[in-house]
């Protein structure tokens, strides 16, 4: 259903490009300096409002729209207020090529922010980069996004491939003796989770951790049963595992407390992120123990980080811990767009773009942003975070103001 | 790979075969007998476990027990189902016209649920739902223990009510032609919209096994599709025994692959086995040519 519902959004983004096309393209790479004074700007950007990324667009829409409400109270942009034009890809690489098209080719839109994942990103980066606009993004941060040799992305975050390596360090300097012997990697075949997991699996190696599985499994899984049986089957004391939502961790750590295995580390690219949603899914107590690398946290201390989670509250609700590294990465995005538009004092796309190729550092709610040559972040950190008696907790680098002790090995399974 | 590892894929495949037997049931009802292709089947299955989730979230209702009031609840939208769209479909397009149906149905249901629970992913939880038997060096699960019997009573049900009752005579020759059916006295409406209701209904099952076994949000249910239209398939439509046992086969070979093999390989073997098997049998393992020609 998923791939007949993917060739009916490439049919129409297809049919979409021809007219496009047909219709001819504009080349400008957006106005100068906004027009009339007062009157509004309009950014454009694609989301995954439905589908498989459908919690993550969603969140990244509130971060968007949070920085709207921020910076349209500092005076918007060159003192234009800003309205945001949000569109839905469905997660869908085709439908996200067709929004951006759409965006810049018949809305004319001035400025653009990126969607959410490496996925999408890749592709709608490209037609960005045909338009001549400068593609500030939050969460395309592996290398499909950067190999392209595109001169426009730009990614707030820290790049995934560096994700595991703080804390697959850290279980290289744990002594000998306490120091896991055996490991198993398991990744879904996505560009998010691929690049992270052979760096963590060589330090790991490097530091005499035998590797006892290591596999990849499509996106398209549905029963992990076979996976997570074999995998316990192994009796590794660390588990690297490859995701990148929330129902595929919980998955495997039901399958774990059902085979009676526990591992002694257990770290996930992405869902125990989630914060109470992954606690829901894996059953409370559950979740204690686990890993999962991040670049931001709701208690992340830092002025702007801390005021940007007390807006979200005020807005949307709930508590601090419902905030997740996805409003923190498209707010992010909002800020350096913002930095690069007072700074060349324009809206010009190309302006924009060479400034942030130029050798400044810029500032946001995740930290300090300084891209290189590829429009990588280099000034950002990846921290590794742990759930420990129901919260999240910042605990590597341990060196790191804020960090708690890691707990290890992991507390048994509630079951 | 060792042979116990080989042995355990077997047994989780079995295991898991039963889940995706029981939320196939429904789709063979219809897609079987009726001829409807149900593409809002994987979503059906979602809101079952949606509905589920609610009884033992906000009513402390226990999943089995549960199903006492999922079960009428589904029939009864099965029964709107048929009557507000599938009834209105031509006989000469009707299969057709009811992926389009359907299609429409799954996105509103999909849409539904996304306004009332967000995209925030769920599971349902319950005292046994990560408890396990050790059998013969086996840890096996009792959700999917639980699942695999109520598939077993759930197929036997529908077999008996369709081959050993007066009901399900009407549901069958009222497939093989209408007009002689009505000739006869069958009220093929009626017949029909039952059918529909039924097959609806038993979705509330396996809605209740996937979300004790998966998390899942509103648009979980497009990952199913797919592989519940090849069991019913290759289980041989209007054949119920067949969905049972053509789910244990196909998950069995894509167990045993992700474990001899790799995860990689294993849903491409999985589709394999149906494009083999039907080379061979087109109308299935369990299907009778004689019928589907009619």
């Amino acid at each position: 259903m998923k791939m007949f519902r993917r060739c009916v959004m490439v049919g129409l983004a297809a049919g979409g490009v021809a007219v496009l096309a047909a219709c001819g393209s504009s080349s400008g790479g957006g106005a100068s300096t906004g027009g009339k004074p007062g009157s509004p700007i309009t950014i454009g950007t694609s989301l995954s409002l439905s589908g498989d990324f459908a919690a993550d667009g969603q969140a990244f829409e509130k971060g968007y729209q949070l920085w709207v409400h921020d910076q349209n109270a500092k005076g918007g942009l060159l003192g234009h207020p800003i309205q945001l034009k949000v569109v839905s890809d469905a997660s869908s690489p085709a439908q996200v090529v067709t929004n951006y098209q759409k965006l810049i080719g018949s809305d004319k839109v001035p400025l653009v922010f990126g969607p959410f994942s490496t996925l999408l990103t890749a592709p709608s980066a490209r037609v960005a980069s045909r338009y001549g606009y400068a593609f500030i993004e939050g969460a395309g941060g592996a290398p499909a996004v950067f190999t392209q040799g595109l001169h426009n992305v730009f990614d707030v975050s820290v790049p995934v491939k560096l994700n595991l390596v703080t804390w697959a360090q850290w279980v290289a300097s744990l002594p000998a003796s306490q120091r896991p012997k055996t490991a198993a990697y398991a990744t879904v075949d996505d560009p998010f989770t691929a690049p992270q997991i052979p760096q963590a699996q060589s330090i790991l190696t490097g530091a005499g951790v035998k590797t006892v599985y290591s596999k990849v499994f499509p996106a398209e899984a549905t029963d992990f049963t076979p996976i997570a049986g074999q995998v316990a089957s192994t009796h590794a004391d660390a588990m690297v595992l490859g995701s990148v939502d929330v129902p595929t961790v919980s998955a495997f750590v039901h399958s774990f407390v059902q085979q009676h295995y526990s591992p002694k580390a257990f770290i996930a690219t992405a869902g125990p992120d989630q914060g109470a949603t992954f606690v829901k899914a894996v059953g409370a107590g559950n979740e204690n123990g686990i890993f999962v690398p991040n670049g931001w946290y709701p208690g992340f201390q830092k002025a702007d980080s801390q005021q940007m989670v007390k807006a979200y509250i005020a807005k949307y609700g709930g508590s601090a811990s419902d905030v997740n590294a996805d409003v923190a990465e498209a707010y992010s995005v909002g800020q350096a767009m913002a930095q690069a538009v007072a700074a060349t004092h324009s809206l010009d796309n190309s302006k924009i773009i060479a400034y942030l190729h130029s050798p400044v550092t810029l500032d946001s709610v995740q930290g300090p942003v300084k891209f290189n040559s590829l429009g990588e972040n280099t000034a950002g950190k990846t921290l590794t975070f742990q759930w420990q008696n129901g919260d999240l907790h910042q605990t590597i680098p341990t060196s790191t103001p804020g960090s708690k002790p890691p707990t290890y090995p992991k507390p048994p399974w509630k079951g | 790979m060792s042979g116990t590892a080989l042995l355990q894929a077997i047994v989780d495949g079995v295991l898991t075969g039963g889940v995706y037997a029981l939320m196939a049931a429904g789709l063979t009802l219809m897609f079987g007998v009726m001829d409807i292709i149900n593409i809002a089947q994987g979503v059906m299955v979602v809101l079952g476990a949606y509905l589920s989730y609610e009884l033992s979230v906000h009513l402390g209702i226990g999943l089995v027990p549960g199903l006492l009031i999922t079960v009428p609840l589904m029939f009864v939208l099965g029964v709107v189902l048929e009557f507000c769209f599938l009834r209105r479909l031509r006989e000469q397009d009707r299969t057709g016209m009811s992926i389009l149906i359907t299609f429409a149905v799954a996105i509103l249901i999909e849409g539904i649920l996304s306004a009332i629970y967000g995209v925030d992913y769920v599971q349902l939880h319950a005292s046994y739902v990560d408890k396990s038997v050790h059998v013969f060096g086996f840890y096996l699960p009792y959700i999917y223990l639980i699942g695999f019997a109520l598939a077993g009573v759930l197929l036997s049900v529908l077999y008996w009510m369709l081959y050993r009752t007066k009901f399900g005579r009407g549901v069958r020759a009222s497939l093989q032609n209408r007009s002689a059916a009505d000739l006869i006295g069958v009220n093929v409406n009626r017949t029909r919209t039952i059918s529909v209701g039924i097959g609806v209904a038993v979705t509330a099952v396996g809605g209740m096994v996937f979300g004790a076994t998966t998390a899942f949000n509103p648009n979980s249910g497009y990952d199913l599709i797919s592989r519940l239209l090849a069991i019913v398939i290759l289980g041989g439509m209007g054949s119920i025994g067949g969905a049972m046992v053509a789910a244990i086969f196909l998950l069995v070979v894509n167990d045993v692959v992700a474990v001899a093999w790799s995860p990689t390989w294993a849903p491409l073997v999985f589709f394999a086995a149906l494009v083999i098997v039907l080379s061979i049998r087109p109308q299935g393992l369990f299907g009778s040519p004689a019928v589907r020609a009619q």
